[in-house]
């Protein structure tokens, strides 16, 4: 089966500045496929190029395998890209008209995918007269027109509320459930993190990582913070090797699975030491994505207080 | 192509400018071709067109009072309907919209330039009618003939006058494409047809030799003596027989189909930013 989006070697130069360089993705059919990268990383280049509205310096696109130009490219995609785009004095529901006449689409879909972004109550409205979340749902709808295998969505939660944000993710999980395949770019790394089946982190142009989002987080680890130090640490190392413990910012990190945590407890409570703190924790998406995306490591940000990194105390 | 032509005829009918450029082309066409001369004759006062006095505004002038306005005024509102067509999409930013619908890209502008060009067939229509009804009034004021024009006659001033606003809209429609907007594309279309044809006609040409046979190759002379060649008068902007009406019809013509494809070609080649 034709995977619904293979780029091979894809590059885009604008005179000396190569904005996507030499980038292979492979987006398998019924995956959420996050598309993550910094401003200015790509992205949206990117995902014009899949779309066929800017053109490739080199390199090839297929979606399902059809090149952009040829019949049928874009039979099964729905997109929403940078924004929604529509005429501002039509109504939303004449908009989408004139989209199902440019798409082939009957006008029974109108109704469905309306009701799909809870927007049948305003479609009478003029577009100009929508606040920016309704726009947002109109692109989302005129998106899925065509009743789309692939949906290829740049920030779709940009301008939402957090009801709207909420809405939104609920509707890529249906999307992925009833098995379209979902080309999702954000910078919501919970959005990703959440939604997301595997991830593929642009930098400069560069696909730097692809992966599923455990993943790209790496191993959890251990953080113990014991007294005397230096003798936790010898019992660490006894118990799960030298190589995986390093003493750092008074406590120790163990690179081994947290589910070791009640034993090497025991092991040092046995030798006489106090256990202060032990904790499971693991990197962050957002912490990965800086770690691959950061131009060089004394500019990495410092790792976020609180927020995505999941804890569980065992002590 | 047929669904993207309906598609393209609800956005362009449903947009209020449009009816605005009718609007403001039937008020210009009337006033310069009948109230202010009919004012002028009827006060008895002097002027560049008086000597044509009453006979000038009857129903057996309509061809060229109809059509008179298109080298210049009319000609501009022409240039900014196709500006309108085609330029929004990018001030909108709807191409991406409307592309990523499957379409492909010269289908799309096909279908716009089959849309503004019978809209700029509707205009000069209605321009017909509205100077019938302007001509008819006033000889039915002045007592004088309704005499008018054969129905062949109007037929030709029709199809004369729709191709010079063709010509008129498809460079609209280029220059949207070529300049990727609606602001630029109005100002500098507007700055040749309302500047620049002029001072090459009144100030270069009758100076330069080469610069006099130039004209007789550009869109404006052309277009001015195609509706010369079919009753216009000479007085009026932009009317003057540079060249013969045949010669006119066949370069307006060429104009249409060169402005098309190179709008087309370009549309197709160009990145949709």
């Amino acid at each position: 089966m034709t995977n619904p989006v293979v780029t091979q070697r894809l590059t885009k130069r604008y005179g000396s500045l190569t904005a996507v360089d030499a980038l292979d993705l492979e987006v398998r059919a019924g995956e959420v496929y996050g598309f993550l990268g910094p401003n200015g990383a790509g992205k949206t280049t990117t995902l014009r190029m899949l779309l066929g509205l800017i053109k490739p310096t080199s390199g090839e696109v297929r979606l399902f395998g059809v090149p952009p130009g040829r019949p049928g490219h874009l039979a099964r995609v729905g997109s929403l890209v940078e924004g929604p785009a529509f005429y501002p004095y039509l109504s939303g529901s004449d908009n989408l008209k004139a989209m199902a006449r440019h798409a082939r689409v009957g006008a029974g879909r109108i109704a469905l995918v309306l009701d799909q972004v809870d927007l049948t109550g305003r479609a009478r409205d003029r577009y100009a007269s929508y606040s920016l979340g309704m726009k947002q749902r109109l692109g989302v709808a005129a998106a899925l027109l065509k009743d789309p295998r692939l949906v290829v969505l740049d920030e779709p939660t940009n301008g939402l509320d957090p009801a709207g944000m909420a809405d939104m993710r609920l509707l890529v999980r249906r999307l992925g459930a009833a098995g379209c395949t979902v080309l999702l770019s954000s910078h919501l790394m919970t959005e990703v993190q959440e939604l997301c089946d595997r991830v593929g982190v642009i930098s400069r142009g560069r696909l730097v990582a692809e992966s599923t989002v455990a993943e790209l987080r790496g191993d959890r680890t251990l953080r113990i913070v014991a007294d005397p130090l230096e003798a936790a640490a010898g019992t660490a190392r006894d118990l799960i090797g030298a190589d995986a413990v390093s003493v750092r910012d008074g406590g120790l990190d163990l690179n081994v699975a947290p589910g070791r945590a009640p034993e090497i407890n025991a092991a040092l409570v046995r030798a006489g030491i106090a256990v202060h703190e032990l904790t499971a924790r693991e990197r962050s998406l957002e912490q990965a994505f800086f770690d691959l995306t950061a131009p060089d490591p004394a500019s990495t940000p410092p790792p976020p207080l609180t927020g995505l990194k999941t804890e569980q105390n065992y002590v | 192509m047929f669904d993207d032509i309906r598609a393209e005829a609800r956005k362009l009918l449903r947009r209020p400018a449009i009816w605005t450029l009718l609007a403001v082309a039937l008020t210009l066409s009337l006033i310069f071709t009948y109230i202010v001369p009919y004012a002028g004759y009827a006060g008895g006062t002097s002027g560049p067109t008086a000597d044509r006095g009453l006979a000038a505004m009857l129903p057996d002038q309509l061809v060229g009072n109809a059509i008179g306005g298109l080298p210049v005024f009319l000609g501009a509102l022409m240039l900014i309907l196709g500006v309108l067509t085609v330029g929004s999409e990018y001030a909108w930013g709807t191409w991406k919209t409307v592309l990523t619908q499957d379409p492909s890209r010269v289908r799309v502008y096909a279908a716009k330039l089959v849309v503004a060009l019978l809209a700029a067939l509707a205009g000069v229509l209605a321009v017909f009618a509205a100077g019938a009804a302007a001509s008819a009034l006033i000889a039915s004021g002045e007592s004088a003939p309704l005499d008018w024009p054969a129905a062949g006659d109007v037929l030709v001033g029709i199809g004369a006058g729709w191709l010079i606003a063709a010509m008129w809209t498809v460079l609209g429609a280029l220059l949207a494409v070529a300049l990727r907007g609606v602001a630029l594309p109005v100002g500098l279309g507007l700055v040749w047809l309302l500047a620049v044809q002029s001072l090459l006609s009144l100030i270069a040409a009758p100076l330069l030799d080469w610069v006099a046979q130039v004209q007789k190759g550009l869109p404006g002379p052309n277009a001015g003596s195609l509706v010369a060649a079919l009753g216009g008068g000479t007085d009026t902007p932009g009317v003057e027989a540079v060249v013969g009406g045949g010669q006119a019809t066949l370069v307006i013509a060429a104009y249409v189909i060169a402005f098309a494809a190179l709008g087309g070609a370009t549309l197709r080649r160009r990145d949709i930013l």
